[in-house]
């Protein structure tokens, strides 16, 4: 028995800052939204008092239950997938404002190259720069465009930060100074200095005075508590949706938030959506919420399945190369975040205090920022090192060759607990034919619908990038002085461990429908009143961190529904062109 | 309990010594089996060196999953061996990381309750697995994850972690019984150490887990037992903390975060953050 509940002008599947931002826009516009969040409700309240390395780093507690739904995951197209079992391996975002929660904070704008990734190193390098079978393409939109979006979200969540020496144009500064400079960071950016690079602080969430956003939220200054990737702010200092655009839509009278909500079809009929089938994880009775627009702004998994589950869009097929709902499976992972680590004798951080995004950065390796062409690989990476802070259980490192248990592995432990750091290459994983997601032939959810299958492997772009990554990282770590360092070895294949949140694609943005899900207003070409807002957009991946581009596709998403919900009918003119495939 | 590592000493908890002797005279009693054996247990449980240091939470200390004493003293004795007591401070059991093990083993992590656990599975006989290793964790380098080589199976066994353990722990044994002669508690340090390389090395043939994954599981638990918060059951007394210099959860570190050198703070629990 469905219960068939009132229509209404817009329902959005995810409550995260992709959906927080399109629903906050909505009801400020005067649009009725209902936001679907499979999670419990979860407010400031519940972060006061639980700074709990165990429970929240260890035993996940902010991130999905997998008894009912994980993903499965393999290599190669000639390969069994296996379900990824354990929170350990698969760390999805769950509850009210998901996954935009527990994040850390880096927030980076991606740069012109970026979006004309594919146009830019052809003209560039020329078309064999790009190797065979490599499906990176244009966005459809270019940073110009992008600008007014990312000065938008910014303002929004009161990022603070000063501006990459060798970043995109802006149109403003950010809204607040950076954070703190603390000892290692110091170190850092003058071990870069020595070298000629261009170091700033990293973006942050985590606000470094107190703020008002221009919807009126306010927000405090970061205490540097430690407590913060992987866990909810209890002082309302690290920019989430709870603290933004969540209640910002509240206070419009024209939002609710249903919690408890799963979301398993978009309903569609004769090329259009009429809402979606959701049930109750805690009555399991099942409702359709009837809308004029449906807006899937769940984790890139869900989004790719919700379509996948309902048979709208055309399923990517490997073999032929055809098809666009799960092509281009990308993201920054695995092989990704590789680096090297140093050991400092003669010092002593104050390492047990930090902030999610507190940390330093050069961007002389990121993107196009360098020349290529004597190098195995396009694109590249910040590089970072970051003082997250960090509890007791996680600091444990030790150099290698130390026994990794045992009474030395004891003394050492305890040496060197405050006095090693990390500097990592935040590169990209490329698109290519090889890597999709599609439905898993053989394991289910609890309610019998098929899970979401990764196929994805690595490529030689992956292993040089990584290289390079790693060479420039030790590089840095011996201007700072390091005593030892330990580089980070380049792993030969994908290990299946989805840890880090950063996957992205399989509903990308374009102008081709017949490369692309949807149009650079995330409207899909194949139902108009269907918008998929989220990383599942993205192409490919750029060599920053995604958030900041997600808050900024939102708020373009939010333009083009309401242009939508006021014209009706494609927001962009179909172009079909010859495929690169 | 003051930041003194003198105090350490002088701690009324079970010492590794006492725990040994004890436990040692459980196992002995527990051999009749039955109604005697659970007597005996009793008996030596009323044990005032036992009972009278309530005040420091020892009155939790007792099994809550384990229901055979071996078993839980195969996982005493291991993680002694792993993390052992020495010149900075106390080692496993005395800092109450058997417990830990025990409580954290009944909770939904230990019966896989958020984990997806529906079939079918994927049994490895081989030993290449290492689905336990943490990166934070691991002697080497930052992300020592994705050093494991390919390729990687995952978690793919029906077992529960629970069972993984009790599995696990009597292997230790039949491993020393087979090299040694004799039960993995009876057997010298050394002797320990070289059974525990064995699982370490995936030497052991632990069917549906891989004795290396068993090996990491315990690893890993061992070390939180040593450094979570007082509160389950380990880091007793915040004394893995004090050895760390770790000060535990605070509302704030602004004052710390620009200063140059090493500041050190008392340690704080997350029973003194909620202002019990």
């Amino acid at each position: 028995m469905v219960t068939k509940l009132e229509k209404v002008d817009v329902v959005v599947v995810g409550t995260g800052w992709a959906g927080g931002v399109v629903s906050a826009e909505l009801a400020k516009a005067g649009y009725k939204v209902v936001a679907l969040e499979r999670g419990k409700n979860q407010t400031r309240d519940d972060y006061i008092g639980v700074k709990d390395e165990l429970r929240y780093t260890n035993r996940y507690e902010m991130m999905q239950n997998l008894s009912s739904e994980t993903i499965t995951s393999r290599n190669n197209l000639d390969e069994v997938a296996l379900p990824v079992r354990t929170r350990k391996e698969m760390m999805a975002g769950n509850d009210l404002g998901g996954g935009s929660v527990h994040w850390a904070g880096a927030s980076y704008r991606w740069k012109p190259y970026d979006f004309e990734i594919r146009s830019k190193t052809i003209e560039r390098y020329g078309k064999a720069k790009i190797p065979e079978g490599m499906t990176i393409q244009d966005w459809g939109i270019t940073y110009d465009e992008m600008e007014k979006y990312y000065d938008r979200w910014e303002k929004t969540a009161g990022i603070s930060g000063e501006p990459d020496p060798l970043g995109p144009d802006r149109s403003s500064d950010y809204p607040n100074p950076p954070m703190k400079e603390s000892p290692p960071i110091k170190l850092f950016k003058e071990g870069a200095k020595k070298l000629g690079l261009h170091p700033f602080q990293v973006p942050a969430g985590n606000l470094s005075q107190g703020y008002t956003n221009p919807d009126g939220e306010v927000m405090n200054a970061c205490m540097y508590c430690a407590f913060c990737t992987q866990y909810g702010c209890d002082f309302g200092a690290k920019s989430d949706p709870l603290v933004t655009v969540l209640p910002t839509a509240q206070k419009t009278g024209n939002f609710e938030a249903r919690v408890g909500s799963y979301v398993r079809r978009v309903l569609y009929k004769n090329g259009k959506a009429t809402g979606v089938l959701y049930v109750n994880t805690l009555t399991g009775e099942e409702f359709e919420q009837p809308a004029d627009v449906v807006v899937l702004a769940a984790f890139t998994f869900t989004n790719n399945r919700l379509l996948l589950l309902s048979g709208i869009g055309k399923p990517y097929d490997p073999k032929t190369r055809k098809g666009v709902i799960g092509r281009n499976y990308n993201g920054q992972f695995g092989i990704t975040f590789l680096g090297a680590r140093g050991y400092f004798e003669d010092k002593k951080f104050n390492y047990y205090a930090g902030a999610g995004a507190l940390g330093g950065a050069v961007g002389d390796y990121a993107g196009d920022n360098f020349d290529h062409t004597n190098v195995d690989f396009i694109n590249g990476g910040g590089i970072e090192m970051r003082q997250y802070g960090k509890g007791a259980i996680a600091s444990n490192h030790v150099p290698s060759g130390t026994p990794g248990w045992g009474a030395d592995y004891k003394k050492k432990s305890l040496h060197y607990t405050y006095r090693s750091l990390v500097v990592w290459y935040t590169s990209a994983n490329m698109a290519w034919w090889h890597n999709y997601v599609d439905l898993d032939p053989t394991y289910k959810d609890d309610y019998g619908d098929p899970l979401l299958r990764i196929t994805f492997k690595y490529t030689d772009q992956d292993r040089n990038i990584a290289k390079f990554g790693i060479e420039k990282s030790r590089e840095i770590l011996e201007a700072m002085g390091a005593d030892i360092i330990d580089e980070d070895q380049v792993p030969e294949e994908f290990d299946h461990v989805y840890d880090g949140g950063h996957y992205a694609g399989g509903v990308i943005m374009g102008t081709d429908p017949s490369t692309s899900a949807v149009n650079n207003y995330l409207q899909m070409w194949d139902a108009e009143n269907i918008f998929v807002v989220g990383a599942a957009n993205f192409p490919q991946f750029a060599g920053h961190h995604p958030t900041e581009t997600v808050g900024a596709l939102a708020y373009r998403a939010a333009e083009g529904i309401e242009k939508y919900l006021k014209e009706g009918g494609p927001l962009v003119a179909r172009k079909e062109v010859s495929t690169h495939v | 309990m003051a930041d003194n590592p003198n105090d350490l000493h002088e701690h009324k908890g079970m010492s590794r010594r006492t725990f040994m002797k004890n436990t040692g005279l459980v196992a002995g009693g527990v051999v009749g089996g039955g109604l005697i054996g659970g007597l005996l247990t009793n008996q030596l449980q009323q044990k005032p060196e036992v009972q009278t240091a309530t005040d420091n939470g020892q009155i939790q200390d007792a099994r809550v999953f384990f229901s055979r004493g071996q078993d839980f003293d195969i996982l005493a004795a291991a993680t002694e061996r792993i993390y052992p007591k020495d010149d900075s401070g106390p080692g496993a059991i005395e800092l109450g990381v058997p417990y830990f093990i025990d409580k954290q083993l009944s909770t939904e992590w230990g019966v896989n309750a958020k984990e997806y656990m529906k079939g079918p599975f994927a049994v490895y006989t081989t030993n290449t697995g290492n689905h336990n290793i943490t990166k934070d964790q691991n002697k080497q380098g930052p992300n020592a994850e994705t050093q494991v080589p390919a390729p990687t199976p995952r978690y793919q066994t029906k077992m529960t972690r629970s069972e993984i353990f009790v599995t696990g722990l009597r292997e230790l044994d039949n491993v020393a019984q087979k090299e040694f002669g004799a039960s993995f508690v009876k057997i010298t340090g050394e002797q320990q150490d070289e059974v525990l390389r064995m699982f370490e090395d995936g030497k052991v043939e632990l069917k549906g887990i891989g004795s290396k994954n068993f090996f990491n599981m315990l690893l890993q638990t061992t070390l939180e037992g040593a450094y979570a918060d007082p509160v389950y059951g380990g880091n007793k007394n915040m004394m893995g903390w004090k050895m760390k210099e770790y000060p535990g959860p605070r509302a704030s570190y602004a004052a710390q975060i620009e200063v140059e050198e090493f500041v050190k703070l008392d340690q704080q629990s997350l029973r003194n953050y909620q202002g019990h």
